[in-house]
């Protein structure tokens, strides 16, 4: 270990540190500045991201680099993760801030979680041996856990978090057994060396059971079912912009860990986890877009629809070759920003008590907010998977790496319910062009705006051009794939 | 003779094994939290033997330290400060029990099946391998032309368990070992975040009406504890 590993650590440590000062402000009178810390929030993400750009001259021409005794990598699959990472953060600060100044709650403990768990992100991103992997994940776990429950004086919210930290733990107490299993069969938590292990190693019922157990935890992690049950009462429950959040930044985050852990370390059983892999990944889809016909809360239907596209996304970890890797990186993504853009419309129409959780607040939306109404179209065309919007580039890129691996019935699943989902997308639609109404009234502020725009910006850019970032995916991803291939 | 003597550890570890389970099922079946908090004591002292018979003195003593001694004296001060007296008469019990104990059976039967005749990585026969670590050395290699040239090497030295264990915290699990400080950095935090009284920003500390409830609250207290 020398300085120069401890440079690669810099975003890390960046986000961490920002993260105390950001608890020690208001005790050194920054208390009734809250309106502060939200620039204070936004500087200190600017400076990650110079950091994480900046590892990324450290480590140029090199494939990988593992320090710290091979705990920890930066590579352009880790720096990619988190670039998105730290936007979808800034994104949500961006969301919070009239959420925040509404209630009179601390805004700068507030911020400092969403750091923490920014950090926890990044170590997920990075982690090349399963124990810093799961450190990164309960200390994004914990810090999503206190923001669920941060508006203690609503009972949704406190029942929220309550059900997300009982469910959490337990999950978490599956994920380290698994880990726990997986290190008694190939003595080491590295990823490299477990495939390494796996490599000459026939079936083996404990490695099994311990590689099952690890794919349970992350798929309550991602909300696939049968692990979902708390995702839809979280998402109602939580402060509007934390699910936003849960349900962008911490799910993209479980997909990087799910991605580097399987395609890293598993593909030599792969013929053994991919039947059960899609098994879930097709009942995701299926339930999660049948539940969501039938809501009228758009929130709890937002939950059910991230549920179902859990199921779409676990389809390039199913199909393990190359375009599954780069559809998981460009759907994440595309993903992300579609729903952030749905949420900022949705907090919108949040004033006064429950106003943009029903259906019926966006009547007459194109009168009242014609650009909201116009972006909200396009998020949902994406989330459909609708050219040419960004959402199809992702979906054509996990659907076409399905159907190479020779899963072809579980492509036509997934065409058929991104269908089924087309229907209460279009609902919305219908509810904001053609049905008269007064709906909710609109206080759209310029960081709602700005967060709309930017995310309207990414998901026609991706959808209209998509060569650069599916080069850039190319870029990030081919040193993870490269492994595959040598197999 | 020889048969009973080997068989020792296996006896031991079945009765200090089935003690910590039983307990352990005691501290969620108990009333009284004062009891709970006793059977959780004798929980981490059966755990504490278990590590010793394993050969982590260390972790064993620090079990018994840190867990047996600090902790569980934090625990029963809190149990005795909030000073529950009137337990309610019936149990609380969820309606779907029965299904979570037919779920538990069929794990605990899933993992005897699975976990038992599974292949693991070769045992250490070498105890000494236990408290040793790889340590970077360099030393000085004098070439055939004179000049000397500085090499490196790893080599094993056997240290005490302790340092075994320190040497594999600070080095080997430097990363991970320092997001754990962050990891119960946040859970402070988040702990004093719900369990203060959220006030509004301005009238913490000028509110009347604050101070007099609080005052009164203290007294409540304060004759609670005297009583």
């Amino acid at each position: 270990m020398t300085w120069a590993d401890t440079l690669l650590l810099l975003p890390e440590l960046i986000a961490a540190t920002g993260a105390s000062i950001l608890l020690i402000v208001p005790v050194l009178g920054g208390r009734a500045r809250g309106h502060m810390a939200k620039w204070a929030m936004l500087a200190l993400m600017a400076v990650t991201a110079l950091a994480v750009i900046g590892s990324t001259y450290a480590v140029a021409g090199v494939q990988q680099t593992p320090t710290f005794r091979a705990m920890f990598a930066v590579d352009a699959f880790s720096v990619f993760f988190k670039l998105l990472f730290v936007v979808v953060i800034a994104l949500v600060t961006l969301l919070s801030e009239d959420f925040l100044s509404e209630e009179r709650y601390s805004t700068w403990e507030y911020y400092s979680l969403l750091a923490f768990a920014l950090c926890g992100m990044m170590f997920m991103a990075s982690g090349v041996s399963l124990i810093t992997i799961y450190i990164g994940l309960e200390l994004l776990a914990l810090s999503s856990y206190i923001l669920a429950g941060y508006y203690k004086n609503h009972e949704e919210s406190t029942e929220a978090a309550m059900k997300y930290f009982i469910l959490g733990t337990v999950s978490s107490a599956i994920l380290l057994y698994g880990i726990s299993l997986i290190y008694g069969v190939c003595g080491s938590m590295r990823l490299s060396t477990i495939a390494a292990a796996l490599s000459t190693m026939l079936s083996n019922d404990a490695l099994m059971f311990g590689i099952m157990l690890l794919a349970a935890g992350l798929c309550f992690k991602i909300a696939a079912v049968p692990f979902h049950v708390w995702t839809p009462d979280v998402y109602v429950g939580a402060p509007t912009p934390i699910s936003a959040f849960l349900s962008t930044g911490s799910k993209a985050a479980a997909f990087a860990v799910f991605a580097r852990v399987f395609y890293v370390a598993f593909p030599a059983f792969h013929l053994d986890w991919s039947n059960v892999l899609a098994a879930i990944a097709a009942l995701s889809m299926i339930v999660g877009n049948l539940a969501a016909i039938t809501q009228t809360n758009v929130k709890r239907m937002l939950a059910y629809s991230s549920i179902s596209h859990a199921g779409y996304s676990l389809l390039g970890i199913i199909a393990m070759n190359e375009m599954g890797l780069r559809g998981i990186l460009i759907y994440t993504m595309v993903y992300v920003f579609a729903n952030l853009g749905i949420w900022a419309t949705i907090l919108m129409l949040r004033r006064h008590a429950y106003a943009g959780e029903s259906v019926e607040d966006f009547r007459g939306l194109h009168k009242r907010a014609p650009f909201a109404a116009f972006s909200m179209v396009v998020f949902l065309l994406s989330l459909g998977g609708i050219p040419p919007t960004a959402g199809f580039i992702g979906k054509y890129f996990l659907f076409a790496a399905a159907v190479q691996a020779g899963f072809g019935w579980l492509a036509i699943v997934a065409v058929v319910m991104s269908a089924v989902s087309m229907f209460y997308y279009l609902r919305l639609v219908v509810a904001m062009y053609l049905e008269e109404g007064s709906g909710a009234e609109t206080i759209y502020s310029p960081s709602l705006r700005f967060v709309t725009a930017l995310s309207l910006t990414v998901t026609l850019v991706v959808g209209f051009i998509p060569e650069l970032p599916i080069r850039q995916v190319i870029e990030s991803s081919s040193h993870l794939v490269g492994r595959v291939v040598q197999r | 003779m020889d048969a009973l003597t080997a068989s020792i550890p296996l006896l031991v570890f079945v009765v200090v094994g089935t003690i910590a389970v039983a307990s352990s099922i005691l501290v969620v079946a108990m009333r009284n939290p004062v009891n709970s908090a006793l059977f959780l004591l004798l929980t981490f002292l059966c755990v504490a033997v278990l590590f010793v018979m394993e050969g982590a003195e260390f972790v064993g003593a620090v079990q018994v330290l840190v867990y047996a001694g600090g902790i569980m004296v934090l625990f029963l001060f809190v149990v005795m400060l909030i000073n529950v007296r009137a337990l309610p008469d019936d149990r609380i019990l969820s309606p779907y029990w029965t299904g979570g104990a037919v779920v538990g059976a069929a794990v605990f039967v899933l993992l005897v099946a699975l976990v038992r005749p599974g292949v693991y990585h070769e045992q250490n026969d070498n105890p000494l391998a236990l408290r040793s670590t790889t340590v970077n050395a360099r030393h000085r290699v004098v070439q055939p032309d004179g000049t000397t040239v500085r090499k490196r090497y790893t080599r094993q030295q056997v240290v005490g368990n302790s340092e075994a264990i320190g040497m594999a915290l600070y080095r080997d699990y430097l990363v991970p070992f320092e997001v754990a400080s962050l990891f119960l950095l946040v859970a402070m935090v988040g702990a004093i975040l719900i369990g203060k009284r959220e006030l509004g920003i301005d009238d913490e500390d000028v509110d009347p009406q604050y101070i007099v409830d609080r005052v009164a609250e203290e007294k409540e207290m304060k004759e609670a504890m005297s009583a």
